[in-house]
């Protein structure tokens, strides 16, 4: 075990005793069943001293923990004292399982590619945990920070609303108004490519366009567009239209001059370098600003939305619920938000990988 | 029976304008290479030899002077598909397989596909490139890749190779076995072949005429038809009649310093 193993090994310990030294000595009934069982085992992990302790068993004390925390809130209250430093073990248990699990992966003791996902996993409920302890421990009123619990509620409560949000805002405003502003910024991109002439007046144009406030514009694409999704997608199109005119006019730069005067002494036509050279060559560029697009198309049709919307979407919901003081539908938004941008952005990066497999920054990957 | 020049250039003049003022690249340099032929150009760098061979291949103009190859101007030659030219880097795509970076060409000069599978398949056999045609350029040795953009360059069959320093960037070991390859590969397909160079015993050992040139500015300062038989093995290079052309090349390059300045 290295340093830090150690440390964190005897910082658990350490709090996991305390508790239950606290839990014994200050109540005046023993804590509930599955803290004890917790703190008792947490304490019982000092036999490690005695030489070998397998990381799954940090793994399994952990995992009780996070048991024992979440299942004995509704018995304790108000929270006593003991039951922070319980939950402060937890944490310190999964912490030590997880360093001593991407330690055993880096040296090939355990697969990779089996038990990879826990990581990542484990971070994901500690934070979630963590989180649902100390909002409900510790009373935090609801318009500050709902516990996940209650967002999930929350979720699996109206999902038909969520799934009309959805529809209205991301199946129909981003992704047109993706689509749209990609494909114009990439087909102004080629036209300024084709004509110095265009480069020197369509340019700058773009560059002012994207220097536009989106707050400002949002209400007047409400006017011309109306209430509906189509100005939120023209939205969404002054966003994306200037991300991916400048990159793919610095890509199809990208191309180097041997490669290119390889192309000339083929006798090959602008169309042919274009295809075969220039375009295989900007792709890296082109997939950044797919994947920049890919976000501020979700911030930009939401934003788009509080100017003035039919009774849905994504936004209007994040809006009117705010003033309703219904914050724990606004987080229940802001989850499906988050879950489809990162989802979004996840496709475009696979598209990526298999699109530019050849580039040094995927290659090495 | 006269053989016919393949590129012919009389008083050629080239100057490039750059922020420092005008640089004459080329000057007044005039050469006949006749059919077959292999001719290195040699010399220091900015002596001129990359640009002559630029302005064979029409990727330069000329700013005086003539020059024709096949008896044409160079951009109708480069228009025929004249040449095929080896950079100094393999200058591969990454994106394509050995095999469909040897199909460029074919691709863009519309060949059948069973035409481009016959090309293919020969011009990797001539630079020993059997097997890797699935491979990816980045999957390859420095001297691996340059085979491949050789064998790149003689698939569409020009009559005329310009190779510009081609085994520079190669070790030494790699390099006199690509130059042994290198002339199997000439005798084998009959090519006019332009080499440039600033390796004396390469030059000396590849050609049938040696052109050394001196920069500032860039002039040919001697002509050299080598008396080395058209066999060569390796070990050439020790015989005295070698060491007296390569003593020649050497005595051209020092002649063409100047140090007045």
């Amino acid at each position: 075990m290295s340093q830090l193993q150690h440390y964190l090994a005897i910082v658990a310990w350490g709090l996991s005793a305390a508790a239950l030294v606290m839990g014994w000595v200050s109540a005046d009934a023993l804590p509930p069943a599955w803290l004890f069982v917790f703190l008792l085992l947490g304490t019982a992990s000092l036999v490690r001293i005695a030489g070998w302790f397998s990381l799954w068993l940090d793994g399994i004390i952990a995992g009780a923990g996070v048991v024992a925390v979440l299942v004995s809130l509704p018995d304790l209250s108000p929270v006593p004292g003991y039951y922070w430093l319980a939950l402060l073990a937890a944490w310190a248990f999964a912490w030590l399982f997880v360093e001593r699990l991407t330690r055993a992966m880096a040296s090939g003791l355990v697969e990779p590619g089996i038990f990879g996902f826990l990581v990542p996993l484990i971070f994901g409920v500690m934070v979630l945990v963590i989180w649902e302890a100390v909002t409900r421990g510790a009373n935090v009123p609801s318009v500050i920070l709902p516990p996940p619990s209650a967002i999930w509620a929350r979720i699996a409560g109206s999902t038909s609303t969520l799934w009309a949000d959805f529809q209205q805002t991301f199946l129909k405003a981003v992704l047109i108004g993706y689509a749209l502003g990609c494909g114009l910024g990439f087909a102004v991109a080629i036209l300024i490519d084709r004509s110095p002439f265009l480069k020197r007046g369509l340019l700058p144009l773009g560059n002012f366009v994207s220097a536009l406030p989106i707050i400002g514009v949002a209400p007047i694409m409400v006017m011309w567009f109306g209430f509906d999704w189509p100005s939120k997608a023209a939205v969404v199109v002054i966003m994306t239209f200037f991300p991916m005119l400048v990159n793919t006019v610095a890509g199809l730069n990208a191309a180097g001059a041997m490669e290119r005067d390889l192309m000339r002494t083929y006798a090959a036509g602008y169309w042919q370098t274009l295809l075969k050279l220039r375009l295989p060559a900007a792709a890296p560029f082109i997939f950044n600003a797919l994947k920049i697009n890919s976000t501020l198309a979700l911030i930009g049709a939401i934003v788009a939305e509080f100017f003035g919307t039919p009774i849905v979407g994504m936004g209007f919901r994040i809006s009117t619920e705010v003033g309703r003081m219904n914050v724990d539908m606004v987080w229940a938004e802001i989850a499906v938000a988050a879950l489809a941008g990162s989802a979004f952005y996840g496709v475009v990066v696979l598209v990526e990988r298999a699109t530019t497999f050849w580039h040094p920054s995927v290659r090495s990957a | 029976m006269t053989i016919p020049a393949v590129v012919s250039a009389t008083d050629l003049s080239l100057t490039f304008h750059t922020s420092d003022g005008p640089v004459t690249a080329l000057s007044d340099v005039t050469l006949d290479i006749k059919k077959g032929e292999f001719v290195s150009f040699i010399g220091p760098s900015g002596c001129g030899k990359t640009t002559f061979l630029r302005a064979i291949a029409d990727l330069e103009r000329p700013t005086s002077g003539s020059i024709e190859v096949n008896g044409q101007t160079p951009g109708n030659a480069r228009k025929d598909r004249a040449y095929g030219y080896v950079f100094q880097a393999a200058a591969l795509y990454p994106w394509r397989t050995i095999e469909k970076n040897v199909a460029l060409p074919l691709e863009i000069m519309g060949y059948s596909k069973a035409l481009k599978a016959e090309r293919i398949a020969r011009t990797l056999a001539l630079v020993n490139l059997e097997g890797f045609e699935k491979k990816y350029p980045w999957q390859l040795s420095g001297g691996m890749q340059q085979r491949a953009s050789i064998a790149r360059a003689l698939a569409f069959d020009a009559d005329l190779l310009l190779m510009d320093e081609p085994f520079g960037a190669l070790d030494e070991i790699v390099r006199d076995h690509l130059n042994s390859e290198l002339l199997k590969l000439w005798k084998e397909t009959q090519k006019t072949i332009c080499f440039v160079t600033h390796s004396i015993p390469e030059a000396v050992y590849l050609s049938t005429k040696i052109v050394v040139m001196s920069p500032r500015p860039g002039r040919v300062t001697d002509i050299i038809e080598s008396s080395l038989p058209a066999e060569r093995p390796l070990d050439i290079r020790e015989t005295p009649e070698f060491l007296a052309i390569a003593a020649r090349v050497r005595e051209g390059l020092r002649a063409g310093h100047s140090y007045e300045e």
